[in-house]
């Protein structure tokens, strides 16, 4: 009976334990939640969320300091928008091609080439985008400084590349065979079928990619930081922008007082951000699964 | 007048032999029907009536098949036209994930109809020709994929018919449904005689000698007796039939 | 049978998706040919034996990226330490004892919350919680344990998946003996998510090995030699961190193509050993 009652404890214990382990991640979504809320607050009611959201001048180190993140919003704003309509029909092709059309050997070899993509780190991606785009901007646009919103559009293009790829390819594998034959059965080509009945059948999966997209761009620092020029300029084509991601963490290193505590509160508005593409996910996500 | 013909048909998946030597003669408005056991090859042979089989790879292909007189293997030939007159209904009910309306436009849409009265005017008849306008008018913009099973397999028909086939290809089209549904597709099936020919394959072989005028029975990829229904099944030629319709093996 | 082509329209429709297919699948493929290409060929020339054993030096002027390439390897170590156990321990709760769907849905969204978050956040987090509030300092410990949170959620879903495929019947035929449940854990579902684990660990050394933004506050960017332990409690560069400076800050381009091209090959070999155990477990649980 001892024994019996020794073993039940020890078992509970483990439960516990294991409990305690599952718990960990619920703990930490909580920590930086909190963490940001707390620390992102004090700077917005200092300076106020109308001025702090809307103002449109940063100057965070000036005599007089101004706490205006509209540039910041924006330029994210832009620069997300911009990499998704190059990234997106490009990934979206090719998803296409390869999930549908592409020899065995060839979609392998893809495969792999794109799973590398999505390995390379960030910096790598700054660091060449810094050496080949930044002067080639600067020659084939004729402009003073390649360090520019469009650089960081075309490299957080590749960048979310691979994911588009990967979501949508398998998105358009999950499409029931027997409806691509009904299509064909009717007359339709192959390419016909592929877009007009696969591609639709997978719209919510493509949906997906695309708001992953958002969410890998929206979220990049250190590659946008190296070839986006840093400067709080109101987001242009061809001038130097400072995205939310890299205004945290271009002055995060010598900041204090006010000023860092502003940086906490970019910092939460990005978290938001975040959130609400989480949410649109969630949405897209429970729409695949009951099925379109 | 036959529009279907089959000479000296022989099918191989990569080096295994699915149909060996087929000759059939198909005469128009009529119902075929393909019986045998599983794996005899009457689904292929369906399938090389339209070129379905031309997706599979590994597929090869020798003999010949004329649709109304003309080689449908012979190089040049349009396959989606081929496919838009001989059209097929699959096994599993298989609608478009899209409402009702998209489904049966689908074909016409593919084949460059535009015109919005058109296109009313080709869903309507299709439906009601497919005996599923009733059920279905009201609700033409939801999507296909909420209609029972049987409904379903009706709009598939539909949608085969919308684009004005000659011949319809029928992959046991009633396999998947409950009885009552079968027996309205029957119906139907009866009824479409009238304008187009029918070639079903079914495993059902009551529902052979309901709906169909002439009986193919394929045995391990060989046509072992092709005749009139009736007198297939009251007096078979071979004993390899008589066995089947009589339930001795299959 | 009409021998008469498609129509125009129809034609012109194949013809356009077909060469957008074409374009697009070449980009892409152009993409990865150059990055690799480019990469390789600027940075290999500039790997020599004495950058890669040696540590900066001011007065030689010389530098040496020995301090970048162990403070990888220590934070990678720190790291899967301690996100393993917490990981798999997540999984085996969920699928093994969790019978609340409360819960589990909570912890679920937790982790799909957290594969959201970008590296810059985590950083920031990291550095007011672990190097402020646990008053670790700019230090490889605070940079790991930071980590640890962005890749709780990779271990815990593979590790999870995998638990899935071991069959519900292993389980029973152990309870049937009347074995407890922390036995029947220990002996028939932990041997069973080894592939999970594996695949989650490479996983994880994939993103260590290519984060930055999350480490640039936490682990801090010095060059200093350090042993495994001093070095845990010190601040260091990683490569990738490293890449940066060298790059965005100091002007060594020569330097940073060399780092390029050594995170470069890692990454493939890294994509390689994925695939490699992804179809070495494949064929395994097929047998």
């Amino acid at each position: 009976m001892a024994i019996k009652s020794k073993k039940k404890l020890v078992e509970n214990i483990i439960h516990g334990v294991f409990l305690v382990l599952g718990l960990v991640t619920v703990g930490c979504v909580l920590l930086i939640t909190v963490y940001l809320i707390v620390s992102g607050i004090p700077a917005i009611r200092e300076i106020g969320l109308i001025d702090f959201l809307f103002g449109k001048e940063w100057a965070s180190t000036a005599a007089e300091p101004k706490y205006g993140i509209l540039p910041f919003i924006l330029t994210s704003i832009y620069g997300t928008a911009g990499a998704i309509v190059i990234g997106v029909p490009i990934g979206f092709f090719t998803a296409v091609y390869l999930a549908k059309q592409a020899p065995t050997k060839f979609k392998a070899v893809m495969e792999s080439a794109i799973s590398l993509l999505a390995g390379i780190p960030s910096v790598v991606y700054g660091f060449v985008g810094m050496m080949v785009l930044v002067p080639g901007i600067r020659k084939v646009f004729n402009v003073p400084d390649g360090a520019s919103l469009l650089a960081a559009i075309i490299v957080l293009a590749v960048m979310i590349l691979p994911s588009i790829i990967k979501v949508s390819m398998t998105a358009l594998e999950a499409v029931p065979k027997e409806y691509e034959d009904a299509s064909l059965a009717l007359g339709a080509t192959p390419v016909e079928t592929y877009f007009r009945v696969s591609v639709p059948a997978a719209k919510s999966g493509i949906a997906t990619a695309v708001v992953l997209g958002v969410g890998r761009a929206i979220g990049e620092a250190m590659a946008v930081m190296m070839v986006s020029g840093n400067a709080a300029n109101m987001p242009s084509l061809f001038q130097s922008v400072r995205f939310l991601t890299t205004a945290v963490s271009s002055e995060m290193a010598y900041s204090s007082g006010l000023q860092q505590q502003a940086l906490f509160s970019i910092a939460l508005v990005l978290f938001l951000f975040i959130m609400l593409i989480n949410a649109t996910l969630n949405f897209f996500l429970k729409g695949q699964k009951e099925g379109t | 007048m036959n529009i279907i013909t089959a000479k000296d048909l022989c099918l191989w998946y990569d080096t295994l032999q699915a149909l060996k030597n087929i000759d059939v003669e198909i005469p128009e408005k009529t119902i075929t029907a393909l019986i045998g056991p599983s794996g005899c090859g009457k689904s292929t042979f369906l399938k090389t009536l339209n070129r379905m089989n031309d997706l599979i790879p590994g597929v090869k292909i020798t003999g010949s098949v004329c649709y109304q007189g003309k080689e449908i293997y012979a190089p040049g030939v349009d396959v989606s036209e081929l496919r838009r007159q001989i059209g097929m209904v699959f096994q599993k009910p298989n609608p478009f994930p899209m409402s009702v309306y998209d489904n049966v436009a689908y074909g016409p849409r593919t084949h460059g109809i535009t015109s919005r009265v058109k296109l009313n005017e080709i869903v309507e008849r299709s439906l009601r020709n497919a005996v599923i306008w009733d059920e279905v008018k009201d609700r033409l913009r939801k999507n296909a994929l909420g209609l029972s099973g049987g409904q379903q397999q009706r709009l598939c028909i539909a949608r085969a018919l919308a684009v004005e086939p000659q011949v319809l290809l029928m992959d046991e089209p009633t396999s998947a449904l409950d009885p009552i549904s079968t027996s309205k597709i029957e119906e139907l099936v009866t009824s479409l005689k009238e304008k187009y020919t029918i070639v079903i394959v079914t495993h059902n072989m009551q529902q052979a000698v309901r709906i169909s005028d002439q009986t193919a029975f394929f045995l391990l990829g060989e046509l072992i007796e092709y005749g009139n229904t009736e007198q297939m099944f009251s007096k078979p030629k071979e004993k390899r039939t008589e066995g089947y319709i009589t339930g001795r093996f299959g | 049978m009409q021998h008469n082509p498609l129509p125009a329209r129809r034609k012109a429709y194949i013809g356009t998706m077909r060469m957008l297919m074409w374009i697009s699948v070449a980009i892409a493929g152009a993409l990865v040919l150059f990055l690799v290409g480019y990469v390789l060929v600027k940075g290999i020339p500039n790997i020599t034996w004495e950058l890669l054993s040696t540590k900066p030096s001011y007065l030689d002027g010389t530098i040496g990226i020995l301090p970048n390439i162990l403070n990888t390897v220590y934070i990678i170590l720190a790291t899967l330490v301690v996100v393993l156990p917490l990981g798999v321990g997540a999984a085996i709760y969920l699928t093994e004892y969790a019978g609340n769907q409360k819960i589990v849905g909570m912890i679920e969204y937790a982790a799909e919350t957290l594969s959201g978050i970008p590296s810059i956040i985590y950083g920031l987090v990291g550095m007011l919680f672990f190097c402020q509030f646990m008053n670790m300092q700019t230090s490889l410990l605070a940079g790991s344990l930071t980590l640890v949170i962005m890749n709780l959620p990779t271990i815990m879903r593979t590790t999870q998946e995998s638990l899935k495929t071991v069959p519900q019947s292993y389980r029973e035929g152990a309870f049937g003996l009347g074995a407890g449940k922390w036995r029947v854990i220990r002996t028939v579902v932990l041997p069973g998510c080894v592939d999970g684990i594996v695949t989650g660990c490479i996983l994880a050394i994939g993103r260590i090995l290519g984060e930055s933004a999350a480490l640039l506050f936490t682990a801090g960017f010095a060059h200093a030699l350090n042993g495994l332990f001093d070095g845990l409690t010190s601040a260091g560069a990683t490569l990738t961190v490293a890449l940066y400076v060298y790059a965005k800050e100091q002007g060594e381009f020569d330097v940073a193509f060399a780092i390029a091209a050594i995170l470069m090959v890692l990454t493939v070999l890294v994509n390689l050993c994925a695939a490699l155990v992804g179809k070495y477990f494949k064929r395994k649980n097929s047998v």
